[in-house]
């Protein structure tokens, strides 16, 4: 009873949108599409809403071709990025619209609307107009409007990426605990990493319209299947270098060299891509195995109680990412040191080659 | 701290202050300075208190030339704003087709008022003109000279005709200016193209809207050239609007005193509806009560 995208493609124009897609979704399930601006994320959503037609390709709903079914006869529900409620209702009547529409019976449409504005904290503010709440508390109310539904499809576009940063991890982990309880297929897009991670469940990144991999977000993360897909679901950005396997020497630009590591065993020698990141790099050394590189710092940016550390050498920049705060002059020399366990090697067009097995460390 | 103990701020401040007093304090001072004096010439004048007031309030033709106004501009809201509501819903949202109907919507805009009367007068003439001939030719007896009501008909189509697109290109501008979500959102809850309108876009034109019909009501409650070109108020007084007696009776009759007088009662009805329009439309929409 699952939501099944079939080799679905958008085009618009000259451009695709959606490049020949196919996804299974499974009921109970919350699953991030994880992808940068333009990637197809919210193409892709309206493709499943049926806000648009595919150009090729079927999207069927437990079992039941819904290619052409208009929007109105589809059960889904959407939470957009901007802030959409009905400005001249009040928020109760705002989440009692879809219920109004569905003509569900005026006690039923009572307890729910209630059980949802609680669910979301807005209990107090059911006689608000939109007008009259704080962008949190009117995403709070879109989010109730698509709940109360109870929807098979529950559609999320960015729905946190206009609050400031504490509503967001706020409501962030509030929706985690609210979706847990759904049958529903929960879809979320984002473009944060860090937000994958936090909610769980399964991810699927995509990258100019097509969808790169889609698994178990934890494996997605461990394992991901290309160069691509690493720097997508990383934040900060992955750090990746050329190198070059030689008669089981791995030569990683022209200042290091190690012996290969276990998890890269049985590689053929020639040209790779070494994937390291930033949380697994450090600027002091931990074992007599660790690789060394020496660089100079450009930049120490302090994020949250974490601090990225920009530096470079003739060769290669990199970032890395420490826990605390920490301030490093300009221009300082410093080594990075980072475990060749801890090493992703992609192939030299992208694939990945051989990934860490020690569990990645969020 | 207090925030105004630098005095340098008022600099900034005058100009505006000055531009403000000669242009509009200043002239208005003196209609009420008119309004209190029976001028008889330069040097001879009474001053008289406020018997051009009661004369004014109490004077048939001018309640008469109210109501006939009251009407007018009451039609012209009823008209224009929901014809320029329904042309800008079926505008074309992008493309080529956005480009040219709003051309074509703002030609009228851009004719000056009296070529409109003009053109009205000649498209609508019993004998030679496209309107009035066809019209009559069709049976019906067609004549603004003659008929009163052909007379209203005729000044309401160039009102119409002429100020709508300013009505529509508002409308439009607020209708863009709707996220596309919302489209989608009300698509996802299943609500009718009425519903769309009546819960989205409607309420998010309120701010449009409450300035077109601002705009649009004291611009109907001045009109002047129109009947002026038409008829000049006639037939009879049956197009005899405030400003085309106040006309009459300060250009005409050279009753400066009453004039001035009539011209701050004309000021003060036209303040305070524009303010009750206002004061409504601020919290029309929003469930609170006005």
């Amino acid at each position: 009873m699952s939501l099944v995208l079939d080799k679905i493609c958008k085009h618009v124009g000259n451009e695709r949108h959606i490049d020949n897609i196919s996804l299974q979704l499974e009921p109970g399930t919350f699953n991030v599409l994880l992808g940068r601006t333009l990637a197809g994320k919210t193409s892709l959503m309206r493709l499943m809403a049926g806000l648009d037609r595919p150009s090729s390709g079927r999207l069927l709903m437990k079992g039941k071709d819904l290619t052409g079914l208009p929007v109105r006869q589809r059960d889904v529900a959407m939470v957009y990025q901007q802030f959409i409620n009905y400005p001249s209702m009040t928020v109760y009547k705002n989440i009692a619209s879809p219920l109004k529409l569905a003509k569900v019976n005026k006690k039923e449409l009572d307890r729910r609307v209630r059980e949802v504005a609680e669910m979301l904290h807005i209990e107090n503010l059911l006689d608000r107009l939109p007008v009259e709440l704080s962008g949190g508390q009117q995403q709070r109310t879109a989010i109730a409007r698509a709940l109360v539904k109870d929807a098979e499809l529950l559609l999320l576009d960015e729905p946190l990426v206009n609050l400031d940063y504490k509503l967001r991890e706020e409501l962030r982990i509030e929706m985690r605990e609210i979706f847990k309880r759904r049958d529903a297929i929960v879809v979320y897009a984002t473009t944060e990493p860090l937000e994958a991670l936090t909610l769980g469940g399964n991810t699927a990144v995509m990258h100019a319209g097509q969808l790169e991999q889609f698994g178990p977000t934890v494996e997605v993360y461990q394992n991901p299947q290309s160069s691509r897909i690493a720097k997508a679901f990383s934040d900060p950005q992955i750090n990746i270098v050329p190198a070059r396997l030689v008669g089981g020497q791995l030569h990683i630009g022209t200042a290091a060299s190690i012996p290969l590591a276990q998890h890269m065993h049985g590689l053929a020698d020639g040209e790779y891509q070494v994937g390291m990141r930033a949380n697994h790099l450090r600027l002091v050394q931990k074992s007599d195995e660790d690789l060394a590189f020496a660089a100079q710092v450009e930049i120490a940016e302090i994020s949250g109680s974490e601090t990225y550390i920009h530096l470079s050498n003739a060769e290669q920049s990199w970032t890395v990412q420490l826990p605390g705060i920490h301030s490093y002059p300009m221009g300082a020399a410093a080594t990075i040191y980072i475990n060749p366990s801890q090493l992703y090697l992609f192939t030299a067009q992208g694939q990945l080659a051989a990934s860490t097995q020690t569990a990645a460390r969020i | 701290m207090n925030k105004w103990n630098d005095n340098k701020a008022w600099f900034m401040v005058i100009p505006v202050f000055l531009v403000v007093a000669v242009s509009a304090i200043l002239p208005l001072m003196t209609v009420v300075n008119y309004s209190l004096q029976d001028i008889f010439s330069p040097t001879q004048r009474i001053f008289v208190g406020t018997e051009w007031y009661r004369d004014a309030l109490t004077d048939p033709r001018l309640q008469e030339a109210f109501g006939r106004q009251m009407l007018f501009s009451g039609l012209v809201l009823l008209i224009e704003i929901p014809l320029g509501i329904l042309i800008a819903l079926m505008m074309p949202k992008k493309g080529w087709g956005a480009s040219l109907s709003l051309v074509l919507v703002a030609l009228p805009l851009l004719i000056p008022w009296n070529v409109i009367g003009t053109i009205w007068i000649i498209f609508t003439r019993p004998d030679i003109g496209l309107f009035g001939a066809a019209i009559n030719h069709l049976g019906l007896v067609f004549d603004h000279t003659a008929s009163p009501l052909d007379a209203w008909i005729t000044v309401m189509l160039m009102e119409v005709w002429h100020w709508t697109p300013l009505v529509v290109l508002l409308a439009y501008a607020g209708l863009q200016a709707i996220p596309e979500a919302y489209f989608h959102a009300a698509k996802i809850d299943g609500a009718s193209s009425w519903a769309t309108f009546r819960y989205i876009q409607l309420p998010k034109l309120r701010g449009v809207l409450t300035i077109a019909i601002l705009l649009r009501f004291m611009d109907s409650f001045l009109i002047y050239a129109e009947p002026f070109v038409l008829t000049g108020g006639g037939p009879g007084n049956a197009t005899t609007f405030l400003s085309i007696y106040l006309v009459k009776i300060a250009v005409g009759q050279f009753d400066l005193g009453p004039a001035a007088a009539f011209s701050i009662i004309y000021f003060l009805i036209i303040l305070l509806i524009s303010w009750l329009f206002y004061q409504v439309l601020l919290k029309a929409g929003t469930g609170e009560k006005s």
